[in-house]
């Protein structure tokens, strides 16, 4: 038995075979398709997807505000399938949950949007003013708490909505397209904060997005939800690394090359290793005792590891180039998309060839001056 | 002046004050009930829809049902619809008390949908919001609901005020007394000009200032018009741009 919890206890959210069916009149749709998922302590774990894909309807099945098909989520041990109403009370608040941008009820300040889930739970008012001010002055709202939410930038509601989700002091947070319209600086700011926040409280955060720059800054793991069905995953490192992996090419940011001169082929190499040599283009270039071009670069460093993508101009023999290239730890892009599985059974109406995104660093661009 | 039945000019005073008092005790009262039971029917009729909080079509469709059956009658016809139910209530079917039950009657129907209305121009999102944070449904109701929709409630409020001050001076006609049954007896029947005038001119400075309250307390508990002001101080130098482009 308690084995059995100490198992348990190792993942703060396991998600098993979870679906969701939609049924409307004769129309039947799997929003979700057998479903499975976990997110461990301290971990940042990103889902991603389109529009569509069936992220809210995750979301909303991770706090059982929907209520799956069938499957189960266990949140920190506790079956929430299987809770009763009440119950299910209860288990919410070891998740806190930010809401996109407009969360805030209009009608109260900062702090009293703050102080909600402890009005819910009945807190006294000394008790909730002191921690509401706690709260406020850890995510830096301190002298907007009697601000109106019409009152606050983009970025400053949503320090609140995050205030407001640690009220009860819960282990996990629930990011619900948090940084979605918000300016890049306040993204920035709200992402720095929910791992500063990770780090300082041991929190594990599911980050639902669709902004793969937001993955790229905090998530440890990623799983890409296509139409249902988590069609790829993986540590983002991993992901970022691997040259076949169409998440991991999708993840880096894209970027236009310049034109090569004439003579020169391109190559596009992704950073495979860990080890890459910082003066890899001039030991390469020597090694080929022909220099090469760098036609454009989207690299940096990701959990300590330097990742991205580069396109280099070669003149000569290309294959040479390639294999000097991955002897240093570049491994040439292969065909976008190899990698990675077919969506499954369930998965209706999607076909391989529409989601394959364009390439990126598309070598017949031009740089746009 | 030819006709001896006029009220002289310093008694009209004296006979249509105490009937504006009467006016004001009727829809007062009325007005108690009608937010006492159309606030909870609205919510019910509102969270038994689809993506209410407890979604009972069956519940949904009969209780929209019967509040538009209220709706559809014409006051004047309801009133004389329901007297049995009226005597039973209030043992009597003329007066004061007779008038108030007909007068709840619509003015629940009548509230009832603007409160469902209020509620459905709330976010649904703030709804998830409160339940997430471990709200119980009544506390959804009374906190994502009710109090995000309180000024366009308090505005429809206004609306059925007025709406009741009429249907009192529609009660008067049958003998329910108030500014109604002045007008009619009085100015309509005796055609006495001036207690006609008189209360024309009470009715319409009742009804504005009812109307001014209304508006005054709905802005008051919306904070965006409240501060309307800071708003410009406030909000950063880049979103104030992006508005503008």
């Amino acid at each position: 038995m308690r084995r059995l919890e100490t198992l348990y206890r190792r993942r703060m959210i396991r998600i098993d075979q979870l679906s969701k069916v939609y049924e409307h009149g004769g129309t039947r749709s799997v929003v979700l398709d057998r479903l499975d998922f976990e997110v461990g302590p301290r971990e940042i774990a990103a889902v991603v997807g389109k529009s569509g894909a069936g992220k809210s309807t995750l979301a909303q099945c991770v706090t059982l505000l929907e209520r799956p098909t069938s499957g189960s989520v266990v949140v920190d041990g506790v079956d929430l399938t299987a809770a009763s109403e009440k119950g299910l009370r209860t288990a919410r608040r070891a998740i806190g949950t930010i809401f996109q941008s407009d969360g805030l009820f209009s009608r109260r300040t900062a702090a009293q949007n703050v102080a909600l889930p402890l009005d819910y739970l009945g807190v006294t008012p000394a008790e909730s003013k002191a921690r509401v001010a706690e709260l406020l002055d850890r995510v830096g709202l301190s002298d907007k708490a009697d601000h109106y939410p019409h009152q606050l930038s983009g970025g400053q509601r949503q320090r609140a909505g995050v205030a407001r989700a640690l009220a009860l002091r819960p282990r996990i947070l629930l990011s619900d397209e948090a940084t979605s319209g918000l300016d890049p600086e306040s993204t920035r700011s709200i992402l720095g904060l929910l791992r500063e926040l990770r780090d300082d409280l041991d929190l594990s955060i599911l980050l639902i997005t669709h902004e793969m720059d937001a993955v790229r800054e905090i998530a440890d793991t990623v799983a890409r939800l296509e139409v249902g069905r988590f069609t790829e995953s993986g540590r983002v490192v991993d992901l970022l690394q691997d040259p076949t992996s169409r998440l991991g090419v999708d993840l880096q940011p894209h970027r236009a090359s310049a034109r090569a001169a004439d003579g020169q082929e391109y190559l596009v190499v992704t950073y495979g290793r860990a080890d890459v040599p910082t003066d890899w283009l001039v030991r390469a270039s020597a090694e080929l005792s022909a220099p090469l071009a760098l036609l454009g670069a989207a690299v940096e460093v990701v959990d300590g590891v330097t990742v991205g993508t580069v396109t280099v101009g070669v003149v000569g023999d290309v294959e040479r180039a390639r294999r000097v290239l991955a002897e240093l730890g570049l491994l040439p892009r292969g065909p976008v998309g190899a990698a990675s599985a077919e969506p499954e059974r369930g998965a209706a109406g999607s076909s391989a060839s529409e989601l394959i995104d364009t390439a990126p660093l598309d070598p017949t661009l031009e740089v746009v001056a | 002046m030819s006709n001896s039945n006029l009220v002289p000019v310093d008694q009209i005073a004296g006979l249509v004050l105490p009937a504006l008092g009467d006016t004001i005790i009727m829809v007062g009262i009325t007005m108690v009930v009608v937010v006492a039971a159309g606030v909870p029917i609205g919510a019910l009729v509102h969270n038994t829809g689809r993506g209410g909080l407890f979604e009972q079509p069956v519940v949904h469709t009969l209780t929209g049902w019967i509040v538009s059956l209220g709706r559809s009658l014409p006051f004047l016809i309801l009133m004389a619809a329901i007297i049995p139910f009226t005597r039973l209530v209030t043992g009597t079917n003329i007066g004061i008390a007779a008038a108030v039950v007909p007068m709840s009657v619509a003015g629940i129907a009548f509230f009832s949908r603007i409160v469902e209305n209020a509620l459905r121009g709330v976010p649904p999102e703030f709804s998830r919001v409160a339940r997430a944070a471990g709200a119980s449904r009544l506390q959804v109701i009374r906190t994502a609901q009710l109090a995000e929709a309180l000024p366009s409630i308090v505005g429809g409020l206004t609306i059925n005020t007025i709406a009741m001050i009429e249907y009192s001076a529609i009660a008067g006609t049958i003998g329910a007394g108030g500014i109604g049954y002045v007008a009619v007896t009085y100015g309509y029947q005796r055609f006495d000009t001036r207690v006609m005038l008189a209360t024309i001119v009470i009715l319409v400075v009742l009804v504005a200032l009812v109307q001014f309250a209304g508006d005054r307390l709905a802005r008051r508990l919306t904070p965006r018009l409240r501060f309307a002001s800071r708003v410009s101080r406030d909000v950063p130098p880049a979103r104030r741009s992006r508005v503008a482009a």
